[in-house]
């Protein structure tokens, strides 16, 4: 197992360096650069710049600083954009915001979506299941862009019970409307694929011997139908987690957070290259960390999976 | 610098201590009206602004920081006229080109230094610097300080820029030449003075909260990216007796309808309003939607270089297409915030700039109409032989709807077929910039309240110039302009140039509308360059 792991962080570093080199490519490709703006700037003035943040340097030469700039001194390199910053810094403010809310969310998507699943499943066909699949459609067909301003309109405006958005450290009332828009689709997600995932394995051979040898239903879901009914759902949670923690968008513009959401696809927007590289390199790192969790979690799961 | 950040604290501390009764729950020292307990004005912006650096801040909401934060030479009252700030008045030598400014002498640093001329000069020189290599450093060739340019091209030492202490009280700027706006450049946030020693202590950090030092009437005291930059009233500051809101908050809301909802959930006493929703808003809150006048235009170019579409080579279709375009239709049915219909490029109100009579404007629709039918069959163009070209713009809901407005007037009228088409803003940039299209979206905003901020970009030579009108006899009235004491005729006589040779569709000149609670009290509603200064700013009583 542990060589397993081992030999997947080995693999993870070709797989970085990839990413950065077609990411690099990219932004390149992109029209204008990060400091095209309405009124341009003089040659002298552009090269000045360009000058100070090595970007007059063959593309290669400054792929090469980058990369060694971030392996020997964790440095991340200046944001173009917001000048008194590095990307360390944005990183460093944002980051904890969103995995904040987002591991909130994550556990009250998992946690509402699994039990929705299951107890959907097991009371197959029944006015519950067509409760839990109703909800389940109508919160996955309330995209968050919707949800939000929603939210902000009904809790802020008219009830006046929360704040229409900001953080201030993170206090509940800040987190609750964010984390309702983020988790809402999630949790239908996980709720479906946790229903028929649980009905496929309810409906499996060794569930129907265990039935035969008398067992109580309790004891077949929890002992023998939750780890394999989980299989799927570990999978979709893997990739969800990381998309969870690493924030989104809508929620940062919505409900102001100042998480690292709005910085991404800002940073593209302005073509603040090193900004976008570090959030990049960010996703990327932490995306290859829970497929490998998810992948060991397999492991755990399903015993005929062997590392 | 610990000690500094201690005595600011606690100076800080003092102030709250000691100057929050003396307004709060007050009257107003001139106009008696009875003030509100809580002086917190918490206003909205769209985005995270990119710096509070003096001489890197490059966004309006950026730079609206820095005027609280900061005091340069001059500030603006609320009509826009400039009035003593960091400097009591100034002189100019007879030849023009040599201002000498006198400074106050009680101005002080937020941490009790006194601010002199030599902070002003390290400021300017700063601009300059090709290491600091702001993205303003081109400021300093609008105010036509000597050798600036050639510092800015690395040619000459930062040390050769055209401004000197000549005492710590008296500032000597030297000109290239007698340049009449240059005292009201002052005004701009990039020739504010920054405090030497911190920005030496702390590097691209100093402008953080616990290290600035600023001279303004506020300091920053947080700030979190994308949500929130607070600064509060600065004891030091000279007039700090006059001041009376406490605290000043920028929220960044990236929707506009958000940040509506929750200023009317009370969280912002001051926010925009999203396009189309002013006559409505307007009919509900009269007293909180404002529209006022600001110094912006919106145009459309030609591209008149090689890579341009033949056909608009054509004077009398570019004539034609202008004057088929009916301005009342996009600021009364499109935009409805009160925009003013354009005609000429300089929005007719800019200081010392009265509109010259140009033939279009004086005409009904109907003749418009008229002429530009005629024109277009002069030209050879019809419904057989239809005109046909790409207009682009950059990506946004409002610019949008003008475009179609436009095309549409110009396929009824004219049967010209135009191809819309949006680009990201940066790719649209690029385009536009290197002639790559054939009609292009273009607006500016003045630097300095003076005409020759707008046409300047129609000379020649202007960098901003992207679709490349030439034409000699403007270059040479824009040069005249420079040091001439009575611009108007100059002015008059490019804006009938461009009239005639039509290398721009002039369509609105912009407002700006807003939504502002009705306890806030002193904003510069006719400052057309919509500078605000939170000093001015006070809540009065329920």
């Amino acid at each position: 197992m542990l060589n397993y792991i081992i030999r997947r962080l080995f693999l993870a570093i070709p797989t970085m360096l990839i990413m950065i080199v077609l990411c690099f490519y990219l932004m390149q490709v992109a029209p204008g650069g990060p400091f095209t703006s309405e009124r341009p700037l003089p040659p002298q003035v552009l090269a000045n710049i360009e000058a100070k943040y090595g970007l007059d340097q063959p593309l290669w030469k400054q792929m090469v600083n980058y990369v060694s700039g971030v392996v020997t001194q964790f440095d991340f390199g200046p944001s173009y954009q917001y000048k008194d910053r590095t990307v360390n810094d944005i990183i460093g403010q944002g980051f904890p915001i969103t995995l904040k809310y987002g591991f909130i969310s994550f556990i009250v998507a998992s946690l509402i979506g699994i039990s929705l699943g299951i107890l959907a499943a097991i009371r197959h066909n029944t006015w519950i299941d067509y409760i839990a699949v109703g909800t389940t459609f109508s919160a996955q067909s309330l995209p968050n862009f919707v949800m939000a301003p929603i939210l902000i309109y009904v809790f802020t405006l008219k009830l006046g019970w929360l704040p229409g958005g900001g953080w201030n450290g993170g206090q509940w009332q800040y987190l609750v409307m964010p984390v309702i828009a983020l988790s809402t689709s999630f949790f239908a997600s996980v709720a479906r694929i946790t229903r028929s995932s649980m009905l496929e394995v309810l409906n499996s051979n060794f569930i129907r011997t265990a039935r035969a040898k008398g067992l109580s239903e309790g004891t077949i879901i929890w002992r023998h139908a939750m780890k394999p009914t989980l299989m799927p759902v570990v999978s979709y949670l893997g990739p969800a987690f990381v998309g969870m923690i690493t924030g989104s968008v809508i929620i940062d513009m919505y409900f102001s957070t100042g998480g690292i959401g709005r910085f991404y696809v800002n940073s593209a927007l302005n073509r603040d290259y090193a900004v976008m590289l570090g959030l990049t390199i960010l996703y990327g790192g932490l995306t290859i960390l829970f497929n490998l969790v998810v992948d060991v979690l397999y492991g755990w799961l399903d015993p005929k999976i062997r590392y | 610098m610990k000690m500094t950040s201690k005595s600011l604290f606690g100076a800080l501390l003092a102030s709250t201590i000691i100057a929050s009764p003396a307004f709060a729950a007050g009257t107003h020292p001139t106009t008696g009206e009875a003030l509100a307990d809580d002086q917190t004005f918490t206003y909205w912006h769209l985005d995270e602004h990119s710096s509070v650096d003096p001489q890197v801040v490059e966004d309006v909401s950026g730079a609206a920081i820095v005027r609280d934060l900061f005091e340069g030479l001059y500030n603006q009252d609320a009509e826009g006229n400039i009035i003593p700030g960091g400097a009591l008045s100034h002189s100019v030598n007879d030849a023009g080109d040599v201002y000498t400014f006198n400074l106050r002498p009680e101005s002080k640093w937020s941490n009790g230094d006194p601010v002199t001329a030599h902070d002003y000069v390290y400021a300017w020189q700063r601009l300059v610097d090709p290491e600091l290599a702001s993205p303003y450093s081109w400021f300093m060739h609008v105010m036509n300080v000597k050798n600036g340019d050639a510092i800015v091209g690395g040619e000459m030492p930062i040390e050769e820029l055209g401004v000197r202490a000549v005492d710590d009280l008296t500032l000597e700027v030297t000109l290239e030449a007698p340049t009449h706006y240059f005292a009201l450049t002052t005004v701009h946030g990039s020739t504010f003075p920054v405090h030497r020693a911190t920005v030496e202590a702390h590097g691209a950090e100093w402008t953080k909260p616990g290290n600035i030092v600023s001279n303004g009437a506020y300091v920053l005291t947080e700030h979190v990216p994308n949500e929130r930059s607070t600064r509060e009233r600065n004891p030091m500051y000279w007039d700090n007796d006059s001041t009376i809101m406490e605290k000043v908050v920028t929220l960044v809301v990236n929707d506009e309808n958000v940040a509506l909802t929750r200023y009317f959930a009370g969280e912002l006493d001051q926010t925009g309003v999203p396009a189309g929703q002013f006559p409505k808003l307007k009919a509900e809150y009269p007293n909180q939607a404002h529209s006022n006048p600001r110094l912006c235009n919106y145009y459309y170019t030609f591209n008149m270089s090689e890579t341009g579409n033949p056909a608009l080579q054509d004077v009398r279709v570019r004539e034609a297409l202008s004057l088929a375009v009916d301005r009342s239709i996009i600021t009364d049915a499109v935009l409805q915030g009160g925009q003013f219909q354009a005609y000429t490029f300089t929005p007719g109100l800019t200081a010392g700039f009265v509109t010259p009579d140009v033939p279009i404007a004086n005409m009904t629709q109907a003749d418009r109409d008229a002429k530009a039918m005629e024109l277009m069959a002069a030209a050879g163009y019809g419904k057989d032989n239809p005109l046909s070209f790409e207009m682009i713009y950059n990506t946004s809901e409002g610019h949008k709807k003008i475009a179609v407005a436009m095309s549409q007037m110009w396929k009824q009228k004219l049967g010209v077929e135009v191809e819309l088409a949006n680009q990201e803003w940066k790719t649209f940039l690029e385009t536009r910039g290197n002639q790559d299209f054939e009609l292009a979206r273009g607006a500016w905003c003045g630097d300095y309240n003076e005409a020759s901020t707008f046409l300047d970009l129609l000379g020649s030579g202007s960098g901003y110039n992207d679709g490349k009108f030439a034409n000699d006899r403007v270059d040479e009235l824009l040069q005249m302009a420079k040091t001439s004491d009575n611009t108007q005729p100059l002015y008059t006589e490019i804006e009938q140039i461009v009239s005639e040779e039509v290398p721009v569709i002039p369509v609105y000149h912009y407002t700006r509308v807003m939504m502002l609670a009705e306890d806030v009290k002193g904003w510069p509603f006719h400052n057309v360059e919509q500078n605000w200064y939170s000093k001015d700013l006070y809540k009065v009583a329920d």
